[in-house]
């Protein structure tokens, strides 16, 4: 098969959607524009960037509640992963499928019908309402951010960490189990190792994800904190200042090289945790 | 597998025989904001005259600008507020307005016409005046609401909405500290900046068409709001809401009429401005709407309790305290982002 | 007990993620224009108020056109990518497929925001042409990452023992190596639909008009009739994805390999 011809459109494809834009980012992320209308390099807005303490809260917050999002992720994730996966269910495939399912509906509207359900006067406190407590306040604060995000990406942390656990070799538990281990001996030494790359897919996907998320988190939280997302969508949508929009994207995929360069450190590339 | 394919396959062909309709028919693309027109003035329009109207709403001038600037062609008539019109026009994104197919412009009032942002009313033409306000529900509030100062107040801490809009927000601040809306001074924005993020703590959230619903339900005290948006809020529940227009001034918005540059519908669109300024439709629309006509035949015609509403018609006095934007949106940014970013 | 209680956990996450899509299901029957908790009585009229809905009909169009076209574009260009790739040697193999990982990788933010800039410097209006290449461009990668594995275990000795009893290339290639690898290519062909349809970020930024922004545009003033749309939209996904699933067995473990 020595037709590398055929591979020749994707590869003008990429490099006109895919190289040339990064270009242009990079080239608006190093310029500025003067009032006279000149266009001259300048790191000028990376200053900005670093020298404003509000500018780096948001970078650091947007890490924060995704790292923290990721956590719960993982720890209310990895138990389904493996009661699915370990389930003689025989219609477990259905199950997985039914987890996939609400991916399809409008993340936003999925979102919004929690404030139906969270709000000072929804669902939720209309009900406890009736036995007489008082409201309890669950949106407008830091915590609905992260709720947001565990709510949008948890399938992500189930599909690749089951997708590992279904296809290991039932055997190795079988032998471990014959040599004496107790079932949580199997699970902490055997299991849970042999599903780390899963787990390093599932982090990996909802934490990167996570990170440069906007909107959707406004919905729960009242708009109060902004994360970075939000700060790069004013600079193209409402500022109008491109130049720092992109300086802020250039610091953003540089965090994405930097964590893809730890995470490929601990994550061996041919056990495949892929979700699919 | 094929199954799946096939049927996904099916699913799409319905969908896209759907979008086969009537295309010989004239038609006109409006862009208006949200909550802005009364119901069934489109179908009037559409039946008097035949033409067909595909209507769209936005919920800001920057969004609306964006989409604007990035497909042209997709509209015929959009209605930005004043800074937005001389920013429009400035760039040369506006087609001039024929007013000899516009005869009912007689229709209004003087006050509204050939400001600032558009001398002349070259490019555009009134349709709405909106003021900022406190709507506030007196169930959770027990005073009487009259100064901006009080959304500052620390007893309101966490029932407090502001406006998630940079102009409206900042320069309400401005105007409280006794500045000019369109102040530049950095000095001054940078004290109007720090007063809003000391503020945080009272505000519950930031929003803009949902926050009248938060006062009303009681899920907030109050809350900064467009005019009609609070006047409605008041209609429905008057036993407990109250709008007032701040002592300290607030911002005249005017909402205008363009026709774009790279409209394909000119006459339609003048057409349509025409109408729209008729006394009964402009009578209809200021009836349902909440929002300040400048139409002054419409407004003769209005009851006297909206006419002499003064949330809804604001006297003389609080007329000259209020400020129509014209400065540059960029001297605000880096504010606004300090504002929400900060903890 | 124990199996109880792992059925419970189970249950629990379901309720986690099907709430809200039922909260929004009954209340697209709430007779009531806000978003309120309070149920005002039932309601058909969100409904029927949709069909009249031009806007919420054309960005269905737009999305349904955008996701269709993109993966099948995306489909037929990352298939012969992935062949092409797949007979490289391992450098130029390694440097392509880096690329190739670029969007995949990259925040959808700045995803959308390199391709907005893009546009406006090749002056390509921002409309629904626009969101096709954008999806189309997104929608590769996935389409290269799930063919490549399948031709990793594809024989190669099928293909060439078919060029030996005379096959042209083309002949062999729709003929014996297309059949082998299809799995992966239905594969990349639903996951490219799926995220086209999922996608918001890069939409907002590289033309909009699409179910997704429109959503967005409309969200701080709630529209009943949005919530009647995306009803009925599920319920169709959902009755068409369960129903096949419930067909066979076998299909099952084909639907489960996809997901």
């Amino acid at each position: 098969m020595k037709n590398k011809v055929i591979s020749f459109p994707y590869l003008v494809w990429a490099l006109v959607f895919t190289l040339i834009p990064l270009l242009l980012i990079f080239y608006y992320g190093f310029t500025v524009e003067l009032e006279s209308g000149q266009i001259i390099f300048s790191t000028e807005n990376f200053v900005k960037f670093f020298s404003n303490s509000a500018y780096t809260n948001a970078l650091i917050r947007s890490l924060w509640m995704a790292a923290l999002a990721t956590f719960i992720c993982l720890i209310v994730g990895y138990p389904v992963a493996y009661i699915l996966a370990m389930s003689t269910y025989k219609r477990k495939g259905l199950l997985l499928l039914l987890l996939v399912i609400p991916m399809w509906m409008n993340l936003l509207l999925r979102t919004y019908a929690w404030v139906t359900i969270l709000d000072d006067t929804g669902l939720i406190n209309t009900f406890l309402g009736k036995f007489g407590i008082k409201p309890i306040q669950f949106m407008y604060n830091q915590g609905s951010i992260v709720f947001a995000m565990v709510y949008n990406f948890l399938p992500f942390m189930i599909l690749p960490i089951n997708s590992v656990l279904s296809k290991m070799d039932t055997s190795v538990f079988e032998a471990a189990h014959d040599l004496g281990a107790n079932k949580m001996k199997v699970f902490t030494k055997v299991t849970l190792p042999l599903s780390v790359p899963g787990i390093f897919s599932g982090i990996t996907m909802v934490f990167m994800p996570a990170v440069t998320t906007f909107a959707i988190t406004d919905i729960l939280s009242g708009g109060k904190n902004d994360l970075i997302g939000n700060i790069v969508q004013r600079q193209f949508r409402e500022a109008f200042n491109w130049h720092y929009g992109a300086t802020i994207s250039i610091i953003l995929m540089v965090l994405i090289v930097i964590s893809i360069i730890v995470s490929s450190k601990y994550e061996s590339e041919d056990k495949g945790g892929g979700l699919f | 597998m094929k199954k799946l394919i096939s049927l996904a396959l099916c699913f799409l062909l319905i969908f896209s025989v759907m979008g086969c309709s009537n295309s010989n028919k004239k038609v006109l693309y409006v862009y208006n904001w949200g909550n802005f027109i009364a119901d069934g003035i489109i179908e009037q329009f559409e039946k008097e005259t035949g033409i067909k109207v595909v209507y769209e709403e936005y919920d800001d001038n920057e969004n609306m600008y964006t989409k604007v600037k990035a497909a042209g062609d997709m509209y015929d008539i959009v209605v930005p507020s004043d800074y937005m019109v001389k920013k429009m026009s400035d760039e040369g994104m506006l087609a001039p307005i024929n007013k000899e197919n516009i005869p009912n412009l007689a229709n209004l009032e003087e006050r509204y016409l050939n400001m600032s942002f558009d001398e002349g009313n070259k490019y555009s033409v009134p349709y709405f005046v909106g003021t900022v306000g406190i709507l506030y529900n007196t169930d959770l509030v027990n005073e009487d609401i009259t100064k901006m100062s009080s959304m500052f107040d620390s007893k309101y801490a966490g029932k407090v909405c502001m406006l998630h809009s940079m102009r409206d927000t900042i320069g309400m601040t401005l105007k409280m500290l006794g500045y000019s809306m369109n102040d530049t001074n950095k000095s001054h924005i940078n004290a109007a900046r720090d007063k809003l993020i000391k503020q945080k703590p009272n505000v519950k959230a930031y929003g803009t068409d949902d926050l009248s619903r938060k006062v009303l339900d009681g899920t907030a005290a109050m809350a900064l709001v467009y005019s009609g948006e609070g006047i409605k809020a008041v209609t429905e529940q008057p036993h407990n809401m109250r709008f007032v227009i701040p002592e300290e001034g607030s911002n005249l918005a005017i909402d205008s009429f363009v026709i774009l540059k790279d409209s394909k519908h000119k006459e339609e669109a003048e057409q349509f401005i025409n109408f729209m300024l008729r006394e009964d439709i402009a009578l209809k629309n200021a009836k349902e709407t909440g929002y300040t006509t400048p139409n002054k035949v419409a407004k003769e015609k209005l009851p006297d309790d909206m006419k002499n509403d003064a949330s809804r018609y604001p006297t003389e006095d609080i007329l000259d305290k209020c400020e129509v934007f014209y400065s540059d949106n960029k001297h605000y940014v880096e504010a606004w982002d300090l504002i929400l970013a900060a903890n | 007990m124990k199996k109880f209680s792992k059925s419970f956990y189970i249950f629990l996450i379901f309720l986690f993620m099907y709430a809200p899509i039922i909260v929004m299901m009954v209340y697209s029957f709430n007779d009531s224009q806000v978003a309120t908790a309070q149920w005002k009585g039932f309601t058909l009229k969100w409904y029927g108020e949709l069909l009249e809905n031009e806007r919420a009909i054309s960005a269905l169009q737009t999305t349904v056109f955008v996701a269709i076209t993109s993966s099948l574009i995306a489909t037929v260009i990352g298939t012969m990518a992935a062949i092409g790739i797949h007979s490289m040697k391992r450098f130029s193999k390694n440097t392509i497929m880096g690329i190739t990982y670029i969007p995949v990788l990259s925040p959808d933010i700045v995803t959308g925001v390199s391709l907005m800039l893009l546009f406006t410097f090749l002056r390509i209006p921002l409309n629904k042409y626009s969101l096709l290449l954008s999806h189309i461009t997104f929608n590769i990668p996935y389409v290269i990452i799930s063919v490549l594995p399948k031709l990793t275990q594809f024989n190669k000795n099928i293909y060439e023992v078919a060029l030996d009893l005379g096959a042209k290339p083309f002949y062999a290639y729709t003929k014996v190596v297309i059949p082998e690898i299809m799995p992966g290519i239905v594969t990349g062909f639903l996951l490219a639909i799926t995220l086209s349809v999922d996608d918001f970020v890069i939409s907002l930024f590289t033309g909009g008009g699409n179910l997704s922004t429109f959503i967005y545009s409309q969200i701080k003033r709630p529209n009943p009739s949005i919530n009647a749309l995306s009803t009925l939209l599920f319920a169709a996904i959902f009755i068409m994805l369960v129903v096949v699933n419930f067909s066979s067995v076998k299909k099952e473990q084909k639907v489960e390999k996809i997901i």
